[in-house]
């Protein structure tokens, strides 16, 4: 084995500028998955994070999943019957005994229970109206559903508590609006009641979707201003294990019949644009790697056939076509394995780079830079990649230079 | 730069069998060799009987396109006879597989080109070490003492660490048959040996062959077109369009 290493090694130093391109071939490929996955990784992991922090890992809707049965299919079932023209009951809108429900999961210890009514409203301030989606909440019991009191900038949640006419805005409603806490503003529901309130705290989640569109007010309150007293539509969960939400999900809505979604579900616009960008990633990175399987797969394919005399000779010598072909393959594990090297030095100097730029990023999400995912593991992987690529690469070639027939290439030279 | 004879080394392991009674080591049976993948068949080698003893030098002549290459091929085990059978040092090779080949074209035999087939990237000594180090049977210490006590009994002690490349025609072909005694092998074959030397340096070659037999008891074969060369042999065989049609032994 040292005799073959060390032919392959004179084969890869003999060749030294078109070796080191095929390596760098695969340095980028190394590198830029390194960069381009820790930057991805760090701002989707980022984002399930927050969201995972400030909403519910459960929500219990005011729905079903699926159009309520006619009443003659229910008396007649699996009959033929359709009755045109019937309009189903106006139920009122609302989790029905909801109160029961609440109660019911409160005992559960693996999860905390947040009854919530939500609505639309505006807050009028300075002559502009702001639309905002407006969260009636339990303030004792939020504090153990949502992040809301981490994510206050101002004020705090107990005070929701003392102040019944108080409201919690988003950081970018307080931006877009000039309201500051301590300030008093008129809430116009869309049921078209107006209370005035006064703004007690601020949250930045960082999610703009959220701080640009949210705001609490005491559960009581939006009952009063949506006209709708005692209804709750919403019931958000939280859990002590995040991973259980599609399990509870699916347990609670085959018990209550409402819809009810994990925050995976409730995300999942979100969660598949991150499939499709993860995809887009691999294909690119997997693209330069194919590129570098190429470029390797090259610089062999010319050495084996400027080799074909050592070939001949060595076989003749009486090394086996075994030993030919991990000569060459051991040439192209070297390839990827320096080019594995230095591309986990690419991807380290590129992550560092990246980490060393500041500005601000306000789209989906706002922060003061890229947030990155230093993950050990793109590095396995990548170097995996790479030499799996180089490997394959060379064994082709390999081949080719085990079956290289002695007597047909002495017979040519004499 | 020549070597005296009787000088202790490598080339003296095989003298105590030199002096037993003769024994076959190469003994072909109605060896035919025919190339059937041409769109004509071409029969390279008709029906060769032959033994070939310990310690003798024989040469292979013939015209060019006499099949002489293709005999020495078979005789190497570079290439199989399409019938008949080949005996090496009393092992039928007709049975054997190709690992087991390989491992007798490792140990049993040496091979010697009219090009001298150096890898060009190692020094003369690395060359001289390839087929021990594919052996392994030696130290790293043991294999480094042998290959450079190879090249001095071909007075080639300077040589060592140059590449071929900084070696002359001779110089090379000397480094390769130290290479094809690297392991000790029993038959030494070479194909043309010489056919790239001017007349000093091709004396030279044969007269280490005759060396070779004599002192070291090595079987040799090999294949010239030479007459010049054929009689500083001990036997010579004539082969003609792939068949004996001479043999002086």
């Amino acid at each position: 084995m040292a005799a073959l290493a060390k032919i392959a090694l004179a084969y890869v130093m003999g060749r030294k500028r078109q070796t080191l391109v095929s390596v760098l071939g695969v340095t980028m490929g190394v590198g830029f998955f390194i960069g381009i996955a820790a930057m991805m990784q760090g701002f989707q992991q980022f984002f399930i994070q927050k969201i995972i922090d400030v909403s519910p890992h459960v929500t219990i809707r005011d729905e079903y999943r699926e159009a309520p049965r006619q009443p003659a299919a229910m008396g007649y079932r699996g009959a033929a019957i359709e009755l045109r023209g019937i309009k189903p009951k106006d139920e009122p809108r609302g989790i029905r005994s909801a109160r029961r429900i609440i109660d019911a999961l409160s005992r559960r210890s693996d999860l905390a229970v947040g009854p919530t009514l939500t609505g639309q409203a505006f807050l009028r301030y300075g002559g502009k109206d702001t639309g905002v989606t407006l969260l009636g909440i339990d303030p004792a019991r939020e504090a153990r559903v949502s992040n809301l009191v981490n994510d206050l900038v101002e004020g705090k949640l107990s005070d929701l508590q003392s102040n019944p006419n108080g409201i919690i805005i988003g950081k970018g409603i307080a931006k877009k609006t000039g309201l500051k806490r301590g300030d008093y503003v008129s809430v116009v529901s869309s049921a078209g009641v107006i209370l005035r309130m006064k703004v007690v705290g601020v949250f930045e989640t960082g999610i703009l979707a959220l701080d640009d569109r949210q705001a609490y007010v005491r559960l009581k309150k939006n009952q009063v201003l949506q006209r709708r007293e005692n209804v709750i539509n919403q019931i958000r969960l939280r859990l002590a294990d995040v991973e259980q939400a599609e399990r509870v999900a699916r347990e609670i809505e085959a018990r209550y019949r409402y819809r009810t979604e994990s925050w995976k579900e409730t995300q999942k616009n979100v969660l598949s644009i991150f499939v499709i960008q993860n995809g887009v990633m691999y294909t690119s990175v997997g693209a330069i790697m194919l590129v570098a399987g190429f470029g390797i797969y090259n610089i062999i394919s010319t050495v084996v056939n400027e080799k074909r005399h050592d070939i001949a000779i060595l076989k003749s010598i009486g090394f086996s076509e075994r030993d030919i072909r991990i000569i060459f393959l051991l040439q192209g594990l070297m390839a990827g394995v320096a080019g594995c090297l230095l591309g986990w030095a690419l991807g380290r100097g590129i992550i560092e780079g990246l980490a060393s730029v500041r500005l601000d990023i306000e789209q989906i999400i706002r922060t003061q830079g890229f947030i990155l995912n230093r993950s050990f593991w793109n590095y396995a992987i990548a170097g995996a990649l790479a030499i799996i690529a180089a490997t394959v690469s060379a064994w082709l070639p390999a081949r080719k230079a085990a079956a290289v027939d002695p007597v047909d290439i002495i017979r040519g030279a004499a | 730069m020549s070597a005296e004879p009787g000088k202790p080394g490598a080339m003296d392991a095989g003298r105590a069998r030199g002096q037993r009674p003769a024994r076959p080591v190469v003994e072909l049976d109605h060896v035919t060799r025919i190339l059937t993948d041409e769109p004509q068949p071409v029969t390279l080698v008709r029906d060769i009987t032959l033994r070939v003893d310990e310690g003798e030098f024989m040469a292979i002549t013939g015209p060019s396109g006499s099949g002489k290459s293709s005999l020495i091929y078979l005789i190497g085990l570079l290439d199989s006879p399409t019938s008949g059978r080949i005996i090496l040092d009393g092992i039928d090779t007709s049975r054997a597989d190709k690992a087991r080949k390989e491992r007798l074209r490792l140990t049993r035999i040496g091979f010697v080109f009219q090009f001298h087939f150096l890898l060009p990237e190692f020094t003369a000594l690395e060359n001289v070490l390839l087929p021990m180090r594919k052996l392994g049977a030696l130290s790293d210490r043991a294999m480094l003492a042998r290959g450079l006590d190879l090249l001095g009994q071909f007075g080639l002690s300077d040589a060592a660490a140059k590449k071929p490349h900084q070696l002359s025609g001779g110089e090379r072909q000397r480094v390769a048959i130290a290479r094809a005694l690297a392991n000790d092998p029993l038959l030494l074959v070479a194909d043309e040996p010489t056919g790239n030397l001017d007349s000093k340096n091709s004396e030279l070659v044969f007269s280490l062959f005759d060396r070779l037999a004599r002192e070291a008891g090595k079987t040799v074969i090999s294949v010239t077109h030479d007459p010049e060369m054929a009689r500083m042999t001990h036997r010579q065989i004539r082969i003609l369009d792939g068949a004996l049609v001479a043999d002086s032994g």
